[in-house]
């Protein structure tokens, strides 16, 4: 079963079309990104699937529950952590949890996973402390925890280390991959890039309302044709490139020659070849392949064209 | 299908955070009322007669009980969702399966509770400049719940509304005060000139005074069947307004 089926969603604000009959399917269990530029509709889509927003039309489930249809069901199966750093000043740690997982219909019975939350997140130490006298990075790990007080099968995470230091970061994947082990499926949206490419398997990009790509991390990777490769010239180092090459050289810092080259079409030893018979004679070389950067830059640039 | 748990949790919540800072809900209210009735028991002669064998104080206390009750009823809710609002923490709430109408029975049932404590700390402090017996304790409680009820609706209603804290005040001061300050707490609407004599009947605040006077004295201005109609009434309109915005969504969900 699918742990999110959206189907021709769109909403539209007015004139503004936040979204525009996205379809997507994302399977149980995985670890999926949700990328694209701010005002892409990420929020949008987050906000209906929490029940936040309203769908103009389309349809939204999450494990085969409608959201709008089977809303207990479908909220009851997901968690959501959400951008804004929202907290309660009434209460503490402890009672914020408490409360929110009464919410969803757990009584005593919960405490024993509350109490295991606290001491993984690490907030056992601060578990009696209200919520005004947190850290900034503490009171995000409240809210981690506030949305996985129900063991929610589908996890929603928007933007949840903006503002989060290295360290904290670090203890948070390593939590969420424990819990994408576990069967959680997990949904991310983040503007850190090479975490979506470290952490996800799938990667869905937004741009403007639309669906600009939706598929496994290698194949959109590998969609990307170009790397460059970067040579570290000798002073003693001739300059004339060879005709084949001339085209691929881009500019780059004296003393340095780069060039891009198709990943297929230009294979680096012919290329290194090329070079020694031109009598380029170089003491480094480095190749950067194309990381998720490149790809998202060129697929939500593509439409910034075309306005 | 409900979510009794959920809303039993909430309905704990709006209980708890107000007893967290009792001295500014359930101390302070009582300690203001009990000033109105130290000041206009002292420049009111006591012996005065303001409805058959009911001396002032006396007419006084059920009246100050009923609007300590409208008025924290109304802060309760009102202060408590839109600074949530204003927080963002509203989510918590919003993102759960709790329903809208089990949100709004929580939220005003907690008004209630709020309204009920702070009239029966008024009573019980009222009890050392006068005694006032509670002749129909059930119907007492019916018009506590009535009025309480109400104004925790209006409450809600307010905090969707609003924009801003200015807002709340706004509504706070310029209807809720003014409207249980004429509802004949301080005197009896037949002391009034006719127009507003007349007037008095279409403020709703006047029938939960009225009849909860008639619940502790067993004498009141009018029939109390009146009353109990009117309050209900009142009751079902308010209730019905939160939960129209509550269902739309509006200024929660977009």
């Amino acid at each position: 079963m699918n742990a999110i089926e959206i189907e021709d969603l769109s909403k539209s604000y007015g004139s503004l079309q936040a979204l525009d009959k996205i379809v997507l399917a994302i399977p149980e269990g995985s670890f999926f990104a949700l990328l694209g530029p701010n005002g892409a509709g990420k929020s949008t889509l987050i906000n209906i699937l929490a029940g936040l927003t309203r769908a103009t039309s389309g349809r939204a489930a999450i494990l085969g529950h409608d959201v709008r249809k089977e809303w207990r069901q479908a909220r009851a199966k997901l968690g959501v952590v959400p951008q804004e750093l929202a907290y309660d000043p009434f209460f503490t740690v402890r009672e914020m949890l408490t409360l929110q997982s009464g919410y969803f219909g757990f009584g005593k019975e919960n405490r024993a996973w509350l109490d295991e939350l606290l001491e993984t997140l690490g907030l056992a130490e601060k578990s009696d402390t209200t919520m005004n006298h947190l850290s900034g990075g503490m009171k995000r790990r409240v809210l981690i925890a506030q949305a996985l007080v129900h063991r929610p099968p589908v996890v929603i995470l928007d933007e949840p280390t903006a503002g989060v230091d290295v360290a904290l970061r670090a203890q948070l994947w390593a939590f969420m991959r424990d819990l994408n082990a576990k069967g959680h499926t997990i949904i991310l949206t983040t503007h850190y890039l090479e975490e979506a490419e470290n952490m996800c398997e799938t990667i869905a990009i937004l741009d403007r309302g639309q669906l600009v790509v939706n598929t496994a991390k290698k194949e959109l990777l590998s969609r990307h044709s170009w790397r460059q490769l970067r040579l570290q010239l000798l002073p003693a180092s001739g300059l004339d490139l060879p005709d084949s090459l001339v085209e691929k050289q881009v500019a780059a810092p004296a003393g340095e020659l780069l060039l891009r080259l198709h990943r297929e079409e230009d294979h680096i030893g012919e290329v290194l070849t090329a070079l020694a018979q031109a009598g380029i004679k170089f003491s480094d070389l480095k190749i950067h392949e194309p990381g998720l950067t490149e790809v998202y830059r060129e697929l939500t640039d593509k439409g910034k064209n075309h306005d | 299908m409900t979510n009794f748990y959920g809303f039993y949790t909430l309905l704990l919540r709006e209980i708890w955070r107000f007893l967290k800072v009792a001295v500014q809900t359930i101390l302070t209210p009582v300690i203001t009322v009990l000033l109105y009735l130290l000041i206009f028991s002292s420049v009111i002669s006591s012996s005065r007669q303001m409805l058959p064998g009911v001396n002032y104080l006396t007419f006084l206390i059920p009246g100050l009980i009923v609007m300590a009750m409208l008025q924290n009823a109304f802060a309760n809710s009102s202060s408590s969702l839109f600074q949530s609002r204003l927080n963002g923490n509203v989510i918590f709430v919003l993102l759960a399966p709790i329903s809208d109408y089990e949100i709004y029975a929580a939220f005003v049932g907690a008004a209630v509770v709020r309204g009920i404590l702070v009239g029966t700390g008024v009573w019980l402090a009222a009890c050392g400049f006068a005694f006032v017996p509670i002749k129909h304790p059930f119907l007492a409680l019916v018009f506590a719940v009535l009025c309480t009820s109400s104004l925790g609706a209006l409450g809600l209603v307010s905090a969707i509304i609003a924009d801003k804290w200015d807002h709340i005040s706004a509504f706070q001061n310029f209807v809720i005060v003014p409207f249980s300050f004429l509802s004949g707490v301080f005197f009896s609407i037949k002391d009034l000139p006719p127009f507003w004599e007349q007037a008095s009947h279409f403020n709703p605040f006047f029938y939960f005074v009225d009849g909860f006077r008639y619940s502790c004295l067993g004498i009141s201005e009018i029939r109390v069947g009146m009353s109990l109609g009117v309050s209900f009434f009142f009751f079902l309109i308010s209730s019905f307004w939160a939960l129209w915005l509550l269902l739309r969504g509006y200024n929660l969900r977009s």
